[in-house]
């Protein structure tokens, strides 16, 4: 691409990426001049780049669907959306993480900047409209990850989780860029909108086509971790340390939406046919395992990361229903379970403290006890989590199982309740540690003021979204063409 | 007359508004949170006179109609109302929670804050399920209703609470979940959760069959029918006696209220065709569960298996109507059933409740609900002994007691649809009788059986308040029922007419 043919508007709409991508380095290179004891500086400056990139996107935003960089990137209603969502989930997080560690000594500059990398590599693939933007957003995305998980040099848990996730991920990035190499053979284009046209040209029989389709299948339900690609999620999550569970959890979820939306739906919607077999399939296998091995977890982790394959099923549920209605659903869906989870590991943090984890489901044991706001909190994200109202999380299911039946998929909508009800064993299970259980230990929670605060306002939003859903929801059908 | 003020958003809002008060108090108040929460459930109480003295009893349209937009992506409206049959449920609701508010008044003394707003909450709740109008309403608050009702068991119920209250939950989890699969359904093919629409719906019968049989698994394991009841006798044996009174009094009726609002209107074709399948159910229960009853050496358990058998009634008058109107052709004979069905749960409220408080007053003092435990307990406690003698009087359906009213309504309007429904209905009261006097026999009765039962104090006036209160509204309500059922007639007779109608 020749410099001289970057438009004004190129720049413009691409400002939440250059802007973020210029704080980085600036916090790159501040953070070399500040010692561990001030490393508050880096914190507060990485805040302070989310709260500019939020409003940078929110003053470059667009109303109607804008193509820019030569067919390469994308500005829509819907980018804008997920891009502030992983704004607000990335600062939570980053909040949620400070005092964890802060008091490990591993409050290193480079968690905020790795971070930072990995919201910019998500915010690629949500504008992304060529394959090639795709796969660049996927792998800065992941690469950033990968070096997350092993952020706590010193443990041999947290390593193996790493080189566990950098080996499958790296095969899924390799299915996936062959998934679009077929399709790029077959369609000789790599923007989405050509190989839609394309696509819609040569028709469903197409054997190249189905062929690559089977291979980005392959690639995102392995980002999503969705049966039966979902082997690295337990591990991982398990050992990574807590705050980068919380980041895995949260805002790459989006990057998963955005590059199953944009793939499936905006380049590949002439396969729906095809696709929505292959979903259906994972969905099924992910709302079975997710909820059936969830119950044989002690570990607060790994119950969360199962839990997460489960919800991924519902995701793909709406996806796959291939509609807007289905869409706008597994879109609520998302930015619901990542209100959710946040909340979630951000209770494994509060609980924490040096040289205690809190990421046993013992450790939840008599909360009621010691702090009966937060075993509120905690009870409200579990019946959420579970899909019970009046809380978000059964609005979230209630949509995708409305765009199941929308399009005449009774049984999948069938299963999905009945996995839900299985899985409202084990939410159960915490809510009755936290109530009917006696304390093992009575000490107060040490935590900043300011956590508490989110956290609450985390808990809160989970009632508040769910007692008013109408709100969110008429956000996602907006942004939803 | 309608009332120029959101009434039933006062009933359902205000006990929550309570409640929450009460958790964020927390648990070092009791003595205040008491008071607030008696101060509360009193003034919904108040509130639910006012709204039965403004009930206009010559009309089977909705009452105290709210509306207000809610979900504009579901067409989901805030929208409550109520008719004759949601009515008196209500007001039983309302009648019911204060008085478990007194008995849990010394006796709880674990958290107490959060057991007064627990049935507070809950108490919302159930009068928001049966004044909701919308069906999106109708199932939020009816999953609801679970969170407060599983942490109650959970805390403050017995041994083997966890087991109980996990069992309870999914359960009715699971029932409900298909329920929401129905609604769904609906929703798409009218687009629109008003209930008001879906009775206006044609379905064809395979529809209606799939829709009934959703919303059969979602109510018989709330009444409970056989065989999925064996969650009750669990819950109710774990359950505190608040919790317990709770769960007979008011949740088992949302099964039944939830046959006459949904299943009956939605799908008459396929309740006219499934009738059968309805009636052996009941009869089942009625028989079967009597002869259960019959056998248990605990005393909750007992009372919980009545509870099934009693409710099999409600169903049984409520399904023999096709029967009665292929019979007779008289719709005045199938609305018989229905009046029956509607008396019953009024009555079987009452009655269970306060059978529910008599074992609660037994267990405060004597921590054990084995009948094996207890003998003679007349001779210490002659106040309790009376009125335990008159709820087990009108457990069996003695005349002149509110047990009477309902089962003999539907015995009568069951032997318009068959005399083996009738026989076998009837067998009722004699098991019935067998179970209740027995028990009555060996707890009440005969000598002093042992030292603690020797010890027993008298009723203190807390209890009598709460008995003698139960005790006037089961024998008003059995000596003069006119006035329940002058206010559901223009309601049944409605819904009677509805059900003879197809809507293939």
């Amino acid at each position: 691409m020749n410099p001289a043919s970057i438009t004004r508007l190129d720049l413009v709409l691409a400002a939440p990426e250059i802007f973020l991508l210029s704080a980085i380095c600036v916090i790159l290179l501040v953070d070399l001049f500040v010692d561990d004891a001030r490393r508050v500086v880096t914190f507060v400056l990485s805040l302070v780049a989310l709260a500019g990139a939020a409003w940078v996107t929110a003053r470059t935003g667009v109303d109607t669907r804008t193509v820019a960089w030569h067919g390469t990137y994308v500005a829509d209603p819907l980018s804008g959306l997920l891009k502030v969502v992983a704004y607000g989930a990335v600062a939570v997080v980053f909040l949620y993480s400070y005092g964890y560690l802060y008091v490990r000594r591993l409050l290193k500059g480079e968690f905020f900047v790795l971070g930072l990398f990995a919201l910019l590599g998500i915010m690629v693939l949500i504008s992304a409209n060529s394959l090639v933007t795709l796969y660049l957003g996927v792998e800065l995305l992941s690469l950033s990850m990968y070096a997350l998980v092993a952020f706590n040099r010193d443990s041999a848990v947290c390593a193996e989780a790493a080189i566990k996730y950098f080996v499958l991920g790296s095969i899924a990035s390799g299915a996936l860029l062959y998934g679009m190499s077929m399709i790029y053979g077959v369609t000789g284009t790599l923007q989405l909108g050509p190989v839609s046209e394309a696509v819609a040209r040569l028709g469903t029989n197409q054997i190249g086509l189905l062929f690559g389709l089977a291979f980005i299948i392959v690639g995102v339900a392995f980002k999503f971790g969705g049966v039966p690609f979902h082997m690295w999620v337990p591990d991982v999550y398990h050992g990574a340390p807590t705050p980068v569970t919380l980041m895995l959890s949260s805002a790459p979820k989006l990057a998963s939406f955005a590059l199953a939306f944009r793939l499936l739906a905006e380049g590949l919607a002439g396969l729906h046919d095809g696709w929505q077999d292959m979903l259906a399939v994972i969905a099924v296998l992910s709302m079975a395992v997710g909820n059936i091995v969830a119950i044989a977890q002690p570990n607060l982790k790994r119950m969360l990361a199962y839990s997460t394959i489960s919800h991924v099923g519902f995701i793909l549920m709406g996806i796959l229903a291939g509609t807007s209605r289905g869409y706008e659903a597994a879109l609520y869906y998302t930015i619901t379970y990542v209100i959710m989870a946040v909340g979630g590991f951000g209770m494994i943090l509060l609980l924490s403290r040096a040289g205690f984890e809190a990421d046993r489901l013992e450790d939840f044991k008599g909360l009621n006890a010691r702090s009966p706001w937060f075993a509120a909190v905690m009870l409200m994200l579990m019946f959420s989590m579970a899909g019970v109202p009046p809380f978000v999380g059964f609005w979230a299911k209630l949509a995708v199982i409305q765009a199941a039946l929308d399009v005449g998929l009774l049984w999948l909508a069938i299963a999905a309740v009945a996995f839900s009800v299985i899985g409202a064993y084990y939410y159960l299970r915490i809510v009755k540690l936290m109530y009917f259980d006696e304390p093992a230990q009575r000490d107060a929670l040490e935590a900043s003021r300011s956590f508490r605060l989110v956290l609450s306002a985390n808990g809160l939003a989970v009632l508040l979204l769910g007692m008013y859903p109408g709100l969110l929801l008429a956000v996602c059908a907006r942004v939803i063409p | 007359m309608q009332a120029d003020w959101p009434i039933l958003s006062v009933l359902l809002w205000l006990p929550v508004a309570a409640g929450v008060l009460l958790l964020l108090l927390g648990d070092r108040n009791a003595a205040p949170a008491r008071w607030i929460a008696l101060a509360a459930s009193t003034a919904t109480f108040v509130v639910s006179v006012i709204l039965w003295r403004d009930f206009d009893a010559t009309t089977a349209a909705m009452q105290f109609v709210e509306r207000e937009p809610w979900i504009g992506a579901f067409n989901a409206w805030y929208h409550l109302g109520v008719d004759g049959i949601s009515m008196p449920l209500i007001v039983l609701t309302a009648f019911i929670t204060p008085l478990v508010v007194i008995a849990g008044w010394t006796v709880i003394e674990k958290r107490p804050a959060q057991y007064l707003a627990s049935f507070l909450i809950l108490e919302g709740l159930m009068i928001g399920v049966f004044a909701a109008l919308d069906a999106m309403l109708f199932y939020v608050l009816w999953e609801a209703m679970l969170i407060p009702m599983f942490v109650i068991i959970g805390v403050w119920g017995g041994p083997r609470r966890v087991y109980a209250t996990i069992k309870f939950f999914l359960y009715t989890f699971l029932g409900s979940v298909l329920m929401l699969v129905a609604l769904v359904y609906l929703y798409l093919q009218g687009g629109s959760y008003a209930i008001a629409d879906m009775y206006a719906l044609p379905l064809s019968l395979r529809e209606q069959v799939l829709i009934f049989t959703a919303f059969l698994v979602a109510f018989a394991v709330k009444v409970p029918m056989w065989p999925v009841h064996t969650w009750l006798p669990d819950a109710h044996v774990e359950a505190p006696t608040g919790g317990s009174v709770i769960l007979a009094a008011i949740m088992l009726k949302m099964g039944g209220y939830g046959f006459l609002r949904f299943s009956l209107p939605i799908a008459p074709d396929a309740s006219r065709e499934l009738d059968w399948l309805i009636i052996a159910l009941s009869l089942i229960a009625v028989v079967y569960i009597g002869l259960v009853a019959l056998v248990q050496q605990d005393m909750k358990k007992l009372i919980a298996y009545s509870s099934i058998a009693h409710m099999g009634f409600v169903t049984l008058g409520a399904f023999a109507a096709f029967q009665i109107f292929r019979n007779t052709g008289s719709l005045q004979g199938a609305a018989m059933g229905l009046d029956g069905a509607m008396v019953q749960m009024v009555s079987h409220g009452l009655i269970s409740g306060a059978l529910f408080f008599c074992i609660g007053v037994l267990y405060d003092r004597m921590h054990s609900r084995q009948i094996a435990d207890y003998g003679g307990v007349v001779n210490t406690m002659p106040v309790f002994g009376a009125f335990a003698v008159l709820f087990a009087m009108a457990n069996s359906g003695l005349p002149g007691t509110s047990g009477f009213v309902g089962e003999f309504l539907v015995i009568l309007a069951s032997f318009r649809a068959s005399f083996w429904y009738a026989f076998l209905a009837a067998l009722t009261l004699i098991l019935g009788a067998a179970y209740t006097l027995w028990l009555v026999k060996r707890v009440i009765f005969g000598p002093v059986g042992n030292a603690h039962v020797a010890a027993l104090e008298d009723l203190n006036g807390r209890e009598f308040i709460v008995l003698g209160v139960l005790a006037v509204a089961v024998l008003a309500l059995g000596l003069w029922p006119a006035p329940l059922l002058d206010v559901m007639r223009p309601t049944i007779e409605q819904l009677v007419q509805q059900l003879m109608l197809t809507k293939l």
